[in-house]
C-alpha cells in the first residue's frame, strides 16, 4: 500500500473529509475540513471522490517524504510548497515520484492547505468519517495530529494522473480583513438595537482563543435585551454565531458542539464559510446581512462551478 | 390535532438549516414532540437533508443547499410537521446507572448541599431517589441533559467553569442533572462518579443512550464502583436496561 512519511507535522495537520455526519443527534460533532470548499477542490483536482480524506494543514506546513510514485493538489492557503526544494504552485495537480520530498517555505496568503494524494488518506473510517476529531481522539490518524515520523497510509490511484489546474476566479482571494455575508440568526429579537447596529457596522478581530471549534471575536459589545443571553440548550448548524453574555461573537466551525445555551444572532452563509476557514487570529472581520435566497443562489452557483470540474 | 399544526414554528438558521420549535421551555410533552418530529421526518427520507440535532423543544434540520432550496423543504417540513399526530416512537429504555458520590469523584456535593441546606449525605439519597428522562444528547459526544430531578438539588452553574472534568462524573447544573461521557471542561457542580462507559465507537450502537430513555441512578461503595470498572472494562458488566412500559 502506498503511503508518505510525515518528517516534521507543522502546527497542527490532520486528516480530515467533509465530516462526520449523522450522530449529531448522539453529541457528536461533525468536525471534519474547516474549509470544505478547498478540501473538495483538492479532491476534484487529483480525480478522487468528494468523500476522501485530505490532510488539513494549519498556519505552518508539514515536510512530508513520498514512498510511491502518484500525484498530488495543494489548495486553500499557500504556504509556499516546493517539492525537493524546487518551488511549485498550489491549485493544480503536481505528480510525484517515490523519494521526492514536500515542505513548504512558509504562510503567503490564507490559513489552512489542503493536501490530496490520488487514492486518498487510507486510514479507518470511525462511524462513517475519516475526520480526525481531536477532542475524543477519535477518527482520523490515531485519533491525534500527525507527528514526525508517522507513516501515513493512503489508497491506490484510481485513474491515471492527468493535467488539471482550477480555473482563476473559482478560489476567493484570501485577505486579512474581509466582509463576511450572514443571514439574521433564530434569536435575533433577543438583541437591542444597538447592539445589532454593532454587530452590522463595526470590525471585530479574531482572537488568539480561536481554533477547529470556534472563533471568538473581539469588538463593541452586542448587547442583549433584557432577556438575557442564554437560552434553553438548542441545536448550533455551521457558521453560527452565538453572543454569551460579555457581547463579543463566537462564530462556530467544523469541530463545534453540536448544541449550545447562548443566544444565535446570525449565520455565515455558506458561501463564505471557506472564507472564514482561512482567516487566522488578528484578522478584521465585518459582517453585512443578505437574504437566504441571495445565499443559497451564492452557494449553488459555487457548487455548480466545482462539479464542472469533475 | 389543529392545537399541534400551530405549535410548530419554522425557522431558519443560516442557508443550511431550519429550526422546527416545538414549544417554550422544558417540558416532557414538547421533548416528544421534537422525537416523534425526528421519526416523521426520517421515514420520509427527504432528499437534501444531512443531519438532525434534536434538543429539548426544537428540532435542527441541516441539509445542503445546493441539492435543496429552503422554500421547497419548509413546504416539506409543513406537511411532515402536520402528520406527526400518527408517530410511533421507536423502544425507550430505562438504564440502572451505578454512581460513586461525594468524595475525589464528587468534590462539590458539600456546596450543593450548603446551597439548599442539606446535609452532604442527603444529596445522593435524593438524587438517587427520581427516575430521569433522558431529554437530549450534546456538547460532548454522549453527554445526556436529564430532566425530572428533585427541586431540592437545583444548584446554578459554577461560577468558574473547571478546564478538566473526568469521563463518568455525574453533575447538576439548575435544574438539570447529566453525565459527562468524556474528559471535557465544564461549569456543572460535580456530585459523583459512573464506571459506566457512555460511548465506544466500535460499539453498535455506539452510544449508551438515546434522547426518550430513562435513567435511575444508585448509589455504590467505592470496592463496588471499583469492580464494576473492571467488569466494564473488560466488556462482561451486566448493565440493568429494561424496555420502558
Amino acid at each position: 500500500m502506498p503511503s508518505v512519511i510525515i518528517k516534521s507535522a507543522g502546527m497542527l495537520t490532520t486528516v480530515q473529509d467533509k465530516g462526520r455526519y449523522g450522530y449529531q443527534r448522539y453529541g457528536m460533532p461533525i468536525a471534519g475540513a474547516m474549509d470544505v470548499f478547498s478540501l473538495r477542490l483538492a479532491n476534484a483536482l487529483v480525480g478522487n471522490d468528494a468523500d476522501d480524506a485530505c490532510l488539513e494543514t494549519t498556519f505552518t506546513g508539514p515536510e512530508i517524504q513520498f514512498t510511491a510514485d502518484g500525484a498530488i493538489a495543494l489548495t486553500g492557503a499557500d504556504m509556499g510548497p516546493s517539492i525537493n526544494g524546487v518551488p511549485v504552485s498550489i491549485n493544480k495537480v503536481l505528480k510525484v515520484v517515490s523519494g521526492d520530498t514536500l515542505s513548504f517555505s512558509g504562510l503567503k496568503n490564507g490559513f489552512r492547505t489542503y493536501m490530496a494524494f490520488a487514492g486518498g488518506v487510507n486510514v479507518p473510517e470511525v462511524m462513517g468519517s475519516r475526520s480526525t476529531y481531536l477532542r475524543a481522539n477519535l477518527g482520523g490518524f490515531a485519533g491525534r495530529a500527525l507527528e514526525a515520523g508517522d507513516e501515513l497510509p493512503l489508497g491506490e490511484m484510481r485513474e491515471g494522473i492527468r493535467e488539471a489546474a482550477i480555473p482563476e476566479g473559482l478560489v476567493p482571494r484570501y485577505q486579512s480583513d474581509q466582509t463576511i455575508r450572514i443571514i439574521s440568526g433564530p434569536e435575533v429579537s433577543r438583541f437591542t438595537m444597538d447592539g445589532i447596529h454593532s454587530f452590522l457596522t463595526s470590525e471585530y478581530r479574531i482572537t488568539d482563543k480561536s481554533d477547529r471549534m470556534g472563533y471568538r471575536l473581539s469588538g463593541k459589545a452586542v448587547t442583549h435585551t433584557e432577556a438575557g443571553p442564554d437560552i434553553i440548550s438548542s441545536g448550533i448548524s455551521r457558521g453560527t454565531v452565538q453572543v454569551p453574555g460579555n457581547g463579543q461573537p463566537i462564530i462556530l466551525m467544523a469541530d463545534r458542539q453540536t448544541s449550545g445555551g447562548y443566544t444565535r444572532i446570525a449565520c455565515v452563509i455558506s458561501a463564505d464559510l471557506t472564507l472564514v476557514a482561512q482567516m487566522k487570529p488578528g484578522d478584521i472581520i465585518r459582517f453585512r446581512e443578505i437574504t437566504i435566497d441571495k445565499a443559497q443562489e451564492l452557494y449553488t452557483e459555487r457548487d455548480r462551478l466545482l462539479r464542472k470540474l469533475l | 390535532m389543529e392545537k399541534d399544526k400551530q405549535a410548530l414554528h419554522y425557522i431558519p438558521s443560516g442557508d443550511s438549516a431550519f429550526i422546527i420549535k416545538a414549544g417554550e421551555g422544558i417540558s416532557e410533552e414538547v421533548n416528544t414532540t421534537v422525537r416523534k418530529l425526528l421519526v416523521s421526518l426520517e421515514n420520509w427520507k427527504i432528499e437534501g437533508i444531512t443531519d438532525y440535532i434534536p434538543s429539548y423543544n426544537e428540532l435542527m434540520v441541516c441539509y445542503d443547499p445546493a441539492v435543496t432550496g429552503y422554500r421547497h423543504l419548509l413546504d416539506i417540513l409543513r406537511a411532515c410537521g402536520n402528520d406527526i399526530g400518527t408517530v410511533e416512537l421507536p423502544d425507550a429504555f430505562t438504564v440502572d446507572v451505578p454512581v460513586l458520590y461525594g468524595g475525589e469523584h464528587g468534590p462539590d456535593v458539600q456546596d450543593v448541599a450548603d446551597h439548599n441546606y442539606l446535609l452532604p449525605e442527603d444529596v445522593a439519597k435524593i438524587h438517587s431517589s427520581v427516575t430521569y428522562l433522558v431529554y437530549m444528547l450534546g456538547f460532548t459526544p454522549g453527554f445526556c441533559y436529564l430532566g425530572g430531578m428533585d427541586k431540592r438539588l437545583a444548584t446554578p452553574r459554577r461560577q468558574a467553569p473547571r478546564l478538566k472534568i473526568p469521563a463518568g462524573s455525574v453533575g447538576i447544573a439548575g435544574n438539570q442533572s447529566g453525565i459527562y461521557p468524556i474528559e471535557s471542561p465544564g461549569g456543572w457542580h460535580l456530585i459523583g462518579k459512573t464506571p459506566l462507559q457512555l460511548f465506544n465507537p466500535d460499539w453498535q450502537p455506539e452510544f449508551l443512550f438515546s434522547a426518550g430513555d430513562r435513567i435511575r441512578f444508585f448509589p455504590v461503595t467505592e470496592v463496588e464502583f471499583s469492580t464494576i470498572s473492571e467488569e466494564v472494562k473488560k466488556g462482561i458488566y451486566n448493565l440493568k436496561r429494561i424496555k420502558t412500559a
